[in-house]
């Protein structure tokens, strides 16, 4: 079955959705976009690493990317520039950085684009079982510090007052961010990865009533976008990987159609109900 | 003399029950924050079934001296010792919920551990908020939420109670209710109660001491109750007089504005409140405390 590049494609992708979705709506939670993008320009810096010490890809991509992570824990520390001049200062130099790096390697022939878009038809059996193999770890790992994570995510000194130790979940997050950059670069691509994290967890937040539910609903919207978009680039011949982050634009554009219907149902609220435009009052305001 | 006395920890039949082993001590604990002291040689204890309220005006470091008896913040001197083990809950002076968070009020419930049902129905109820148990937390009034984050901190059965300016946004009658409410909690979960309060004259009247801070303990003492207040029961009611206390300051100094410290008999110090001119002596002339305080 795995010997027809489409169907490998297709696993590969959803494998990847799987994942993204559930991190992803930490990252909208915490409006961590740009934290995202950070770490995934970091990651062009971590394959030219790779080709430049020979060492696997995907290993010295996560070892970057959660380099950067770390280094970032820290100078927010120190907080001498605020969090976005500090994630831009990183993002850009990273992928800076990586491209002078590449070009210093003219023995290597390299497929930058590849790279920076993904890659997908490309996927081969071991990319299979690092991307299957990663993600159970990832998810594993995720399910285990979800309580403190989210805790944190909702009231840090709450959290650190109720002993839920929110600066170790913290560090795991960043950890399994890396490693989901890592694991979906060949999939969509260093530009794109953001998108596969934050668009499917926008879109669930339409439907979802809670947390977890949001997660898995994300996960599933991710695993449908990778499933359109993929039948879109065989149908139109077009670049897999923004074909796959265009399909999940479309899933949220129709997610947003489907608000008045659902406010029509549950009657009117106060607040913001998905993407609202006025701003939200209340407590969460 | 106050309602409060009948469940004191010194109270024999609740010692018996549960031998006081102090829940908390801080110990001369200081801030230091870009050149000034936030808080500095601030001592207190609390005891299971005890009831200490922090008042003190804007940015005397109520919360910051909370957030140390919690372990959120490391003081730069001085020492915390918590009881190991100690089970916590904390109702924090603000929290926002992000509007991308799907939160309903059941789910908020269960933050930092597992609740049994019976044990968030019981908190529910106590805090009377049943009817929006499948509340999105986003959604709630000011009130309502105030309710909501205590019926979590209850649903936890702490040993060690944090309110910060838990009435905060509630109505009289509302705050009546809430402080009949946390006296309710203390006698049945048995558990120590930091409170802070934004009021700096009625306490609640089932509070074992009031601290008054003011960047160090202004003075401390214990309230009396609004019943032998004349002038107070006219002002809040006879049925505010179980609940409410008035506390009366007792201070030997000023606070200037510029932040140093001027003593009754006119000598004025830089603020250190490790200086042996600034003990307490209840026994001096009242005077009325900086930053507008009506005089007590």
């Amino acid at each position: 079955m795995l010997d027809d590049f489409f169907t490998r494609a297709l696993v590969a992708g959803v494998g990847v959705a799987l994942v993204a979705g559930p991190l992803g709506c930490f990252i909208v939670w915490r409006r961590l976009a740009y934290f995202g993008d950070t770490l995934s320009h970091a990651a062009l810096l971590g394959v030219a690493l790779a080709l430049l010490f020979e060492v696997n890809i995907t290993l010295a991509v996560f070892a970057v990317s959660a380099c950067v992570a770390l280094a970032l824990l820290l100078l927010q520390r120190r907080a001498a520039l605020s969090a976005d001049a500090l994630l831009g200062l990183l993002a850009h130099s990273a992928l800076a950085v990586g491209l002078v790096v590449l070009a210093f390697m003219a023995w290597v022939r390299i497929d930058l684009m590849g790279f920076l878009f993904g890659d997908i038809l490309a996927v081969s059996k071991s990319d299979i079982a690092v991307i299957w193999g990663g993600g159970v770890v990832v998810l594993a790992t995720l399910a285990a510090v979800w309580r403190p994570l989210f805790a944190a995510t909702v009231n840090l000194e709450l959290a650190q007052a109720e002993g839920m130790k929110p600066e170790q979940a913290n560090i795991v997050f960043m950890l399994l961010m890396a490693a989901v950059i890592a694991i979906s670069m060949k999939i969509v691509g260093v530009l794109l990865i953001t998108a596969l994290l934050i668009i499917p967890a926008a879109t669930a937040r339409s439907f979802a009533s809670g947390p977890e539910q949001m997660a898995v609903l994300a996960a599933l919207i991710g695993a449908a976008s990778v499933l359109g978009g993929l039948f879109g680039s065989l149908e139109w011949d077009t670049p897999a990987g923004p074909s796959i982050v265009v399909a999940a634009l479309v899933l949220f554009v129709l997610s947003q159609f489907s608000l008045p219907w659902s406010l029509m149902r549950k009657g009117p609220r106060k607040g913001g109900d998905g993407i609202s435009e006025t701003p939200p009052t209340g407590p969460g305001a | 003399m106050f309602p409060g006395e009948l469940h004191s920890p010194f109270n024999p039949v609740v010692a018996m029950l549960k031998p006081p082993q102090t829940l908390v001590t801080l110990d001369n604990i200081g801030v230091w924050r870009t050149n000034r002291w936030l808080v500095h040689g601030v001592s207190l204890s609390l005891d299971p079934g005890e009831i200490v309220t922090l008042i003190g005006p804007n940015g005397s470091g109520k919360t910051t001296t909370a957030k140390i008896a919690l372990g959120v913040l490391k003081p730069d001197e001085g020492s915390v010792s918590r009881r190991p083990g100690l089970k916590v809950a904390y109702v924090p002076q603000k929290v926002t919920i992000d509007w991308t968070l799907p939160l309903s009020v059941g789910r908020f419930l269960h933050l930092t551990g597992r609740v049994s049902k019976g044990e968030a129905m019981e908190a529910m109820e106590a805090t009377g908020i049943t009817h929006l148990a499948r509340a999105e937390v986003r959604t709630l009034s000011g009130g309502e939420f105030q309710r909501v984050l205590l019926a979590r901190a209850i649903a936890r059965k702490p040993e060690f109670l944090v309110l910060d300016e838990p009435v905060q946004g509630v109505d009289f009658t509302g705050e009546i209710a809430l402080y009949d409410l946390i006296k309710r909690i203390r006698d049945t979960l048995q558990c120590g109660i930091l409170l802070i309060s934004h009021d700096l004259h009625v306490v609640m009247a089932a509070t074992d001491r009031v601290l008054c801070l003011n960047g160090h303990v202004c003075c401390a003492g214990t309230p009396s109750a609004v019943a032998s207040s004349e002038e107070y029961k006219a002002l809040f009611g006879a049925r505010a007089a179980p609940t409410l206390a008035v506390y009366e300051h007792h201070h030997d100094h000023t606070h200037l504005p510029d932040g140093r410290v001027q003593q009754s008999d006119g000598t004025v110090s830089t603020f250190d409140p490790s200086d042996d001119t600034q003990v307490h002596h209840p026994s001096k002339q009242l005077q009325p405390h900086n930053g507008g305080d009506r005089d007590a």
